[in-house]
Order: structure tokens, then C-alpha cells, then sequence
């Protein structure tokens, strides 16, 4: 049997100097024993050890380390010889190295109650020789025991984070927060930065059974364990923070066991709040029977007519005809005229001069016109514009609008997808595309797009064909066709799109001679 | 009136903040208050100060500045012509309180909501300049969740973002239908233009890739809303089209689903049951699935009935049960959309599947090790030393594994 003295509960330097010697001498992990000083139970084999070095090239070690060769002399392994057959010689390591993923999780082991740790860890330490891959292997037993033991340290030091309630004290230096607390694993010093960077400007200290840790603004410092005692007893806030408590819970949805999953028992008695548990648990029934079987009370005569001021006037008009384009924008709002409203944020109608000579009519609304309200403030927008400049077109003299209002799309994680509107919808929106035309009265429509075809002249054309051509419509005015800009973006081939583009803009350059 | 203590003040404003779910105090910029002349950090991680019996966490100090409303919407506790107490905060008080509980490590920071008083613009108002003095005058730096008053002028909200690392606005009623109805003063297409600019700045705060100067940041949380669950006649499937919608339309981090509770002095134009708390669970893991898992609307759809989700089973399952064709999946080659897919796989479970499964070949232990019971599992994959037969297509394969249906939530009357 080798054994091995840490200096204390937690003292990972000194378990890995020791673990390290340990596998470098072929030690076994059932050889091999790892003790804390001062609970070494079975130590009358070994000389008393004395508080030494970690013999790690850890600098920062914290804690010594005594191994049973804590006499051999400094050249050897720092194992003695118990058994010259613990070492199976055959291919002894001179040095080794082991996966970042173990001494991760090996340091959060170590925190863990649990007096077989050591063991697990060093039977990790020693299986890792033979398979490097083992802490990838999660599904292996030795790796999900260390894991789960990890993830139960890693949550009591969240738990902690947590728990701890500061209660305030003054003393001769002012302010200071003082916390008794008692965490699951021996997560202080793990925790104690988390403290530090959130109440830098405070003075506090956290007591717990395995130590203590103290800031004053500038240095933290760790102690001995202290007693429930040597914290303050009250703080007036409390008060507060108990009527916060009981007035947030709901009584109507009572969920007990998800509450004491979250926070177990064993924290309650350091939880202020945790007392008002029993009683607001008691009483939820009553009070919630109280709420459901409570007729109605009559609302206050008084107030009816101010609620009646502020009622929204929901109602829309089917036949809705405006007079002016800020009505139409009203009306487009409130329109149910087919059910595109339902998803889109708002219609967005045309924006421009309202004698504009030229309006030019494309498909929908996009996600960024949506947000906006806007027509043709997205991508395809962008080309249109630099389009419109080549043709020597100046964009604040053009209306700009869509055939359908509101935004078609489908939703698609966090994004929405663009999706062609039907011609039921095309139709159902000529009803406000007409209007606006009436409104603004262009002397040239140029629809852009298939979508836009049909909404400006009420029938299907083929845009390739068509385009250019100009068509008298009934009121005597020009409209014509030609591709949408998106399709000038969809376009994957970069001669196309070029080609493509400089069509587009011989297109508005007829559409300009037409003025 | 008589001027109300502040304990009464905040036990009549927590009660009347209560029904809104959201507590989250996660997904914001990290910082903490080294350097700084305040307190306060984020790291990433929300916590959960603490839990109340009815299961939900204490992560916030979640309060109205008042509960008095000139809204009067039906389903509200604080709506006008409710008789409940009313009471008001001043800035002064809600900044106070904030300090002395976050001081004492009882809170991750604030959740500061209103009903609305004189108008959107004055509210709103009222509620940055607590914000704004927690972090100018106080160098603040925990975390703050602000109402957005869809009323109020964009101006404000984008101040609030700028002091806010979370902005919501509710929407409450998944049905638009209902909206005139059951809240008569509200515009569903108001509050989603608030939610477009709030998405809008979001967008805008992100730095471009080569960009020298960062732009301000603007609620690094995000937005967030709320749907009310059983006040407006909505079945399931309608609830998550909803979803599914806002978050594409507005890149929403969260939306919380809240069963219909209770309240005191109930409007006689709902019914008054308890909340519908297994069916919003229930939503809340097809959120998850639509989210995390890859699932579309209409197939979670597929796992309903007549609209509504399974109390009984989760939808995943639900939707595997009727999906038999596409198991049993091969855990050792499936790719990992497929594996997802697979009642009682997890997310985290996957990830570790196929990283184990580049090492060695998945046994039915193995994979009873990596997922938290192995009994819903089995009868949709195939390991190396396990294959269902015919159990994956048994007729009573759902008995087998669905846990005992529980009876009806009960209703009161």
C-alpha cells in the first residue's frame, strides 16, 4: 500500500504531486491511498509528517504534501518501495501528460464531499495510460461518476452564488456584509471571486464550516471555519425582502416539489425567506378557493366613462374609400381583407411626392420594410435605388409602393422567409393599390415583377415577354413592366447579374423617356 | 389618501407584478463592478436567488412602479375597474429598494414594470429615469429588465435600451381577435411596432465586423413577451404559430407562456379556474422543440389534437408515436437532426452521444448513462447490443411507456 498525506481537504497540488509519483512508480489504484492530514486513521505505519512544499512545479501551491517517502531521498520517485512487485516495471513512464478535461475536472472532483474522491480521481489519473480518450468516453462509468460528482460541486458553488445572504453590520471601518452559509461541497475559494467581482465596493465577509473568506475592498483573505454564531443575527431589510417573498408567489399554482428541487432543504435554514415556506403553503388552498369562488365585484359606475375614452376603435370598414393617402394609411392598417395581417407588423404603403409623375409598383413589403413601415428600404431597395441613379431617375420624385401591404412570409427559427403572395391576395389588396393610383394620378406605372403585374393590371403577364412595352391602361395613363431588383440578387452567376442589371436599367431609362 | 408604508407599498406592488412570467437574468454583456464606485455584475449565467412554493424562481425584484392602469384589460389584476389597493412607488424608493436587496445578494437586479398612468410617453418616462439613476448615480451594474409601453415615443425606448439589458413588451393575447374584446385599449400593432424598433436598435448596436467604434450598446439581453395561456379561447396550435412568428419577426430571446391564474376581484367576462398549469407546460417544451430541436410549427402540429397538446405525454413523444416510420434510429450512425428526435434525447445527451460514439460503440448502457431513463428511449433505437423488434410499431407501445394519465386538471365551480 502507498499513502499519501494532503494537507488538507482540498489540497489539489498536493494530490497531484502525490498522484503523479504515484503512477510514475506503477502504483496500482488499489494500492494507492490518499489521507488527510489530521484524519490519517491507520497512519502508526509512517513517521508524523510536517507541514511541507507541494513538490508540484505548482508555484502557487497552497498546501504541503507528505508522502509515505516523505524520508527517501529527493532523487527518487518520492514513492518508497512497500512492495517491490506494486511495481509492474515493464514499461514505466518517465513523464506523462494527461488531457486538459481531466485536471478540470479532477480539481471540482476533489471539492466534493465525498471521502472515496481521491480514489476516483487517482483511478482516472491511472486508466488515462492506456486510453487518452478516456474523458471524452463520457459514457464510461469512472468518467460519468467524476462528472456527475464535477457537476454536483460546480452546483453548489451556483447554489452558493446564490444562498448566501449578506446581513449588515456597522463596525468602527463603517458597512460591512457579513454571510453565515454552509455549501453543499467545499466550494469557498472556488466561489469567492464571483463575490469579489460583484460587491468590489463592499466590505464583506462569508462564514461557512470549512472556512471563512474576508474583503475589504482590496485583498481577499481566507480564514478558519467558524460557528452560525459568529455571524450577525438580523438585518431590518429582511423584513422587506420576507413580505417581497411572500407577496411574489402566486397561490394558485402551487408546485412544491419543483421549488424544493431547485432549493433543497438543507439551505432553508440559512434563508430567511425559506420560513414563510410552511405557512404560505398552508394557505394557498384557502386563499386560491377564495379567488375562484369570489362572485365578481361590480366595477366602479365612476370609471366606466374614462375606460370608454380610451377604447380603441377597432372596427374596419370593408368598403373603406379615402380621400387622402394619410387615410389610406389608416384604412391599409385596419384592412381584413385577406389574412396577411395577422403575422406582418404593420402594412406599408406607398411613400413618395403625391403628384409623382412615375410610381413604381413592386411585390411585398420585406422583413426590413416590415419593421419599418416603409417601402423598399431593404436590400432589393438598395438596388432599385442605385438602378434608379444610373437612369438618371431621381428617387424622391417617384412614388414607391407594393401591390400587397403586408409582408408574406414564413417563419423560420429567428429569421422570416419571403414567400410569393397568391393571386387571392394580389386581388384582395388591388382594392388599396387602386386607390393609391387614383390618389396620386402617375402619368407611368412601371410594376415590377410578376406580383406587380397582376396587381397593377389585374391579369397575368409573363415579365420577360411584356417588359418595356407600354400598355394603356383605362384611365388613359402608361403603365409598363419590368423584373423585380430581387431577382437581380437572387441572380447567382455574377456575368448574369451584370448583364441582367444593365437590362433593368434600360428599362427605367425607357420608363424616363416616357415622363 | 393615506400614505401607505413602504412594506405595504411593495407587498400591493410585487402581488400586482406577479403575473408576469419572465424572471430570466441571463444572455447579457458580462461585466462586473471591479473599477467601477458601484456593485454589480452579470455573467452570463442568470441565478436564482430563490423559489417560492408556486415553483418559480426569485431572480429579480419584479415590481410595478404603481398599479394604477387606465387600461382595463379583462384578465388584468390591475385594470381600472378592478377594487384591488392601489399604491405607487417613487423613483427614489424603487432605487433604494434595489440596492439594499442586491447588497445582501438577494437579487440579480430589476424587473420594473407600470401600469399605465396619464399616458405611454409619462409612464415610460418614470420608468427609465429609475434605470437611468441606478446606473449613472449608482453605477448600477447588475441587470435590469424594463416594460417597453408600446405607446410611449421610440425615443424613450431607445433611452430605456440604453440603460436596460432587457426590454419586453407582452402581447398577451395570442388571439388578435381577442384583443378587442378582452383589452380594449391595446393595439396588437402597436405593440408589435414597439417590438420592431426594439429589434431594429438591437440590430444596429451590433458591432460590424470591422468596425472601429462600437456602437452604443442597446438591450444586450434582448426582447422578450409573454402569452397568456387560457384567457381568449386560443387552442395550443394557435398559440405556437404566435411564437413562431414573433420570434422570427423580432428576434425574440424568450416568450414566456402564463396559465390564466386567478386573480382577486376577477372580471365576471372570464372564467375563473385554476391555472392550466400541465398545458402550459406542455407549450413551453414545444417552444423548446422548436427552438433547440429543429421541429417546425406544423409538426409539432402532428402531435396535437383538435389544436391542443397531450397533457398526458410530452409532445415530442406524441409526435414520435405517430411518426413510427422514422424509427428505430441507429444512435451509433443517425446524424444529429435525427437523434434529436428521439423521445428522451436531450440536447446535452446528443452532444455526448456523438462525441462518445467517435470513441466507441454506443451499448444500450451507455446510452442509459448519457440520457436520464432509459424506458422512453429503447423502443426508438438501435445500439450495438439492442434492437426493439417489434415494439417500436406495437399497438400499445404508448401504454407501455406513457406514465399513468393523470385525471383532469380539476376546475372549481
Amino acid at each position: 500500500m502507498a499513502t499519501a498525506e494532503l494537507a488538507h481537504e482540498t489540497d489539489f497540488d498536493g494530490w497531484r504531486a502525490a498522484a503523479r509519483r504515484f503512477r510514475l512508480a506503477g502504483v496500482e489504484p488499489a494500492e494507492a491511498r490518499f489521507v488527510v492530514r489530521g484524519q490519517a486513521h491507520t497512519s502508526d505505519l509512517f513517521s508524523p509528517v510536517h507541514p511541507g512544499e507541494g513538490r508540484g512545479p505548482e508555484t502557487h501551491s497552497q498546501g504541503g504534501v507528505q508522502d509515505t517517502a516523505g524520508s527517501a531521498p529527493p532523487s527518487s520517485s518520492g514513492v518508497r518501495d512497500l512492495d517491490p512487485g506494486l511495481r509492474r516495471g515493464a514499461q514505466r513512464e518517465e513523464s506523462f501528460t494527461v488531457p486538459k478535461a481531466f485536471v478540470e475536472v479532477a480539481q471540482d472532483v476533489i471539492l466534493h464531499r465525498s471521502a472515496d474522491r481521491f480514489d476516483l480521481m487517482y483511478r482516472l489519473l491511472w486508466r488515462l495510460r492506456d486510453q487518452p480518450d478516456l474523458m471524452r468516453i463520457v459514457s464510461d462509468p469512472d468518467v460519468a461518476d467524476a462528472m456527475e460528482r464535477a457537476k454536483n460541486v460546480s452546483r453548489a458553488s451556483h447554489k452558493m452564488k446564490a444562498f448566501v445572504r449578506f446581513r449588515l453590520v456597522e463596525d468602527e471601518a463603517g458597512e460591512a456584509y457579513v454571510a453565515w452559509f454552509e455549501p453543499a461541497h467545499r466550494v469557498l475559494e472556488r466561489t469567492a471571486g464571483f463575490f469579489v467581482r460583484r460587491f468590489t465596493t463592499m466590505r464583506w465577509s462569508i462564514l461557512t464550516p470549512d472556512g471563512s473568506c474576508f474583503w475589504d475592498g482590496e485583498a481577499l483573505t481566507f480564514g478558519p471555519g467558524a460557528r452560525p454564531e459568529d455571524a450577525p443575527r438580523e438585518d431590518e431589510i429582511e423584513e422587506f425582502w420576507k413580505t417581497y417573498y411572500a407577496s411574489t408567489f402566486n397561490p394558485a399554482r402551487l408546485k412544491t416539489r419543483t421549488m424544493q428541487g431547485e432549493m433543497p432543504k438543507r439551505y432553508w435554514k440559512n434563508l430567511p425567506e425559506a420560513q414563510l415556506i410552511p405557512e404560505l403553503v398552508a394557505a394557498s388552498r384557502a386563499r386560491t378557493d377564495t379567488m375562484v369562488q369570489a362572485a365578481p365585484t361590480e366595477p366602479n359606475a365612476r370609471l366606466s366613462k374614462a375606460i370608454a375614452r380610451h377604447v380603441r376603435d377597432g372596427s374596419y370598414d370593408e368598403g373603406f374609400v379615402a380621400s387622402t393617402l394619410d387615410e389610406l394609411r389608416h384604412g391599409v392598417q385596419a384592412c381584413r381583407r385577406c389574412p396577411l395581417w395577422r403575422d406582418a407588423t404593420q402594412g406599408v404603403c406607398g411613400e413618395g411626392p403625391k403628384q409623382a409623375k412615375l410610381m413604381i409598383v413592386g411585390e411585398q413589403p420585406g422583413d426590413q420594410e416590415d419593421l419599418a413601415g416603409r417601402p423598399f428600404v431593404g436590400p432589393a431597395g438598395q438596388v432599385l435605388n442605385e438602378a434608379l441613379e444610373d437612369a438618371g431617375i431621381d428617387r424622391d420624385d417617384v412614388f414607391v409602393t407594393n401591390a400587397v401591404k403586408h409582408f408574406k412570409h414564413e417563419p423560420r427559427g429567428k429569421r422570416r422567409l419571403h414567400k410569393t403572395p397568391v393571386a387571392s391576395e394580389v386581388t384582395a389588396c388591388r382594392w388599396w393599390l387602386d386607390q393609391e393610383r387614383r390618389l396620386v394620378k402617375p402619368a407611368v406605372t412601371l410594376a415590377l415583377g410578376a406580383t406587380a403585374s397582376l396587381g397593377v393590371l389585374g391579369r397575368k403577364v409573363a415579365v420577360t415577354q411584356d417588359r418595356g412595352q407600354a400598355l394603356t391602361m383605362a384611365d388613359g395613363s402608361i403603365a409598363t413592366i419590368t423584373i423585380h431588383p430581387s431577382y437581380l440578387l437572387r441572380l447567382p452567376d455574377e456575368a448574369a447579374r451584370v448583364r441582367e442589371r444593365e437590362a433593368f436599367v434600360r428599362d427605367l431609362q425607357r420608363v424616363r423617356a416616357l415622363l | 389618501m393615506a400614505q401607505l408604508d413602504l412594506r405595504r407599498k411593495l407587498s400591493v406592488l410585487a402581488d400586482a407584478a406577479k403575473y408576469d412570467a419572465s424572471c430570466a437574468s441571463s444572455g447579457t454583456s458580462k461585466r462586473d463592478s471591479r473599477g467601477g464606485k458601484g456593485i454589480g455584475s452579470t455573467e452570463g449565467m442568470g441565478i436564482c436567488h430563490a423559489y417560492t412554493p408556486d415553483g418559480r424562481c426569485v431572480s429579480l425584484l419584479k415590481i410595478l412602479l404603481t398599479n394604477f392602469c387606465i387600461y382595463d384589460c379583462v384578465y388584468c389584476v390591475n385594470r381600472t375597474s378592478s377594487n384591488v389597493q392601489r399604491a405607487r412607488f417613487s423613483v427614489d424608493e424603487v432605487v433604494e429598494l434595489t440596492l439594499n436587496f442586491y447588497r445582501r445578494n438577494y437579487i440579480e437586479g430589476l424587473f420594473l414594470s407600470s401600469g399605465i398612468i396619464r399616458s405611454g410617453d409619462y409612464t415610460m418616462e418614470q420608468l427609465v429615469l429609475v434605470a437611468k439613476k441606478l446606473r449613472e448615480e449608482h453605477d448600477f451594474r447588475g441587470y435590469i429588465h424594463l416594460k417597453l409601453i408600446p405607446e410611449a415615443d421610440p425615443k424613450l425606448v431607445e433611452e430605456a435600451g440604453l440603460y436596460a439589458d432587457r426590454l419586453s413588451a407582452n402581447i398577451e393575447l395570442p388571439r388578435d381577435e381577442a384583443m378587442g374584446r378582452l383589452a380594449p385599449q391595446k393595439d396588437v400593432g402597436v405593440i408589435k411596432k414597439a417590438m420592431a424598433d426594439v429589434r431594429r436598435q438591437v440590430e444596429a448596436a451590433r458591432p460590424e465586423k470591422k468596425a472601429k467604434a462600437r456602437p452604443p450598446k442597446f438591450a444586450p439581453a434582448g426582447q422578450s413577451t409573454q402569452l397568456i395561456v387560457g384567457a381568449d379561447g386560443a387552442p395550443d396550435t394557435e398559440i405556437i404559430d404566435r411564437s413562431a412568428s414573433l420570434y422570427g419577426g423580432y428576434g425574440l430571446r424568450r416568450v414566456y407562456y402564463s396559465a390564466f391564474s386567478p386573480i382577486p376581484d376577477a372580471s365576471s367576462a372570464l372564467p375563473v379556474s385554476r391555472p392550466p398549469l400541465m398545458r402550459e407546460h406542455r407549450l413551453y417544451q414545444a417552444d423548446w422543440l422548436m427552438r433547440f430541436y429543429g421541429f417546425s410549427p406544423p409538426e409539432i402540429g402532428e402531435a396535437t389534437v383538435n389544436g391542443m397538446l397531450d397533457l398526458a405525454i410530452d409532445p415530442k413523444l406524441a409526435w414520435a408515436l405517430n411518426r413510427r416510420a422514422e424509427f428505430p434510429v441507429d444512435v451509433n450512425t443517425a446524424a444529429r437532426e435525427r437523434l434529436l428526435r428521439v423521445p428522451g434525447l436531450g440536447v446535452k445527451s446528443v452532444n455526448r452521444m456523438i462525441s462518445v460514439r467517435r470513441y466507441r460503440t454506443l451499448r444500450l448502457e451507455d446510452v442509459a448513462r448519457l440520457c436520464r431513463g432509459i424506458d422512453k428511449v429503447r423502443p426508438f433505437i438501435t445500439t450495438l447490443d439492442w434492437t426493439p423488434g417489434g415494439l417500436t410499431d406495437a399497438v400499445d407501445l404508448r401504454a407501455r411507456i406513457a406514465p399513468e394519465p393523470k385525471p383532469d386538471q380539476l376546475t372549481l365551480f
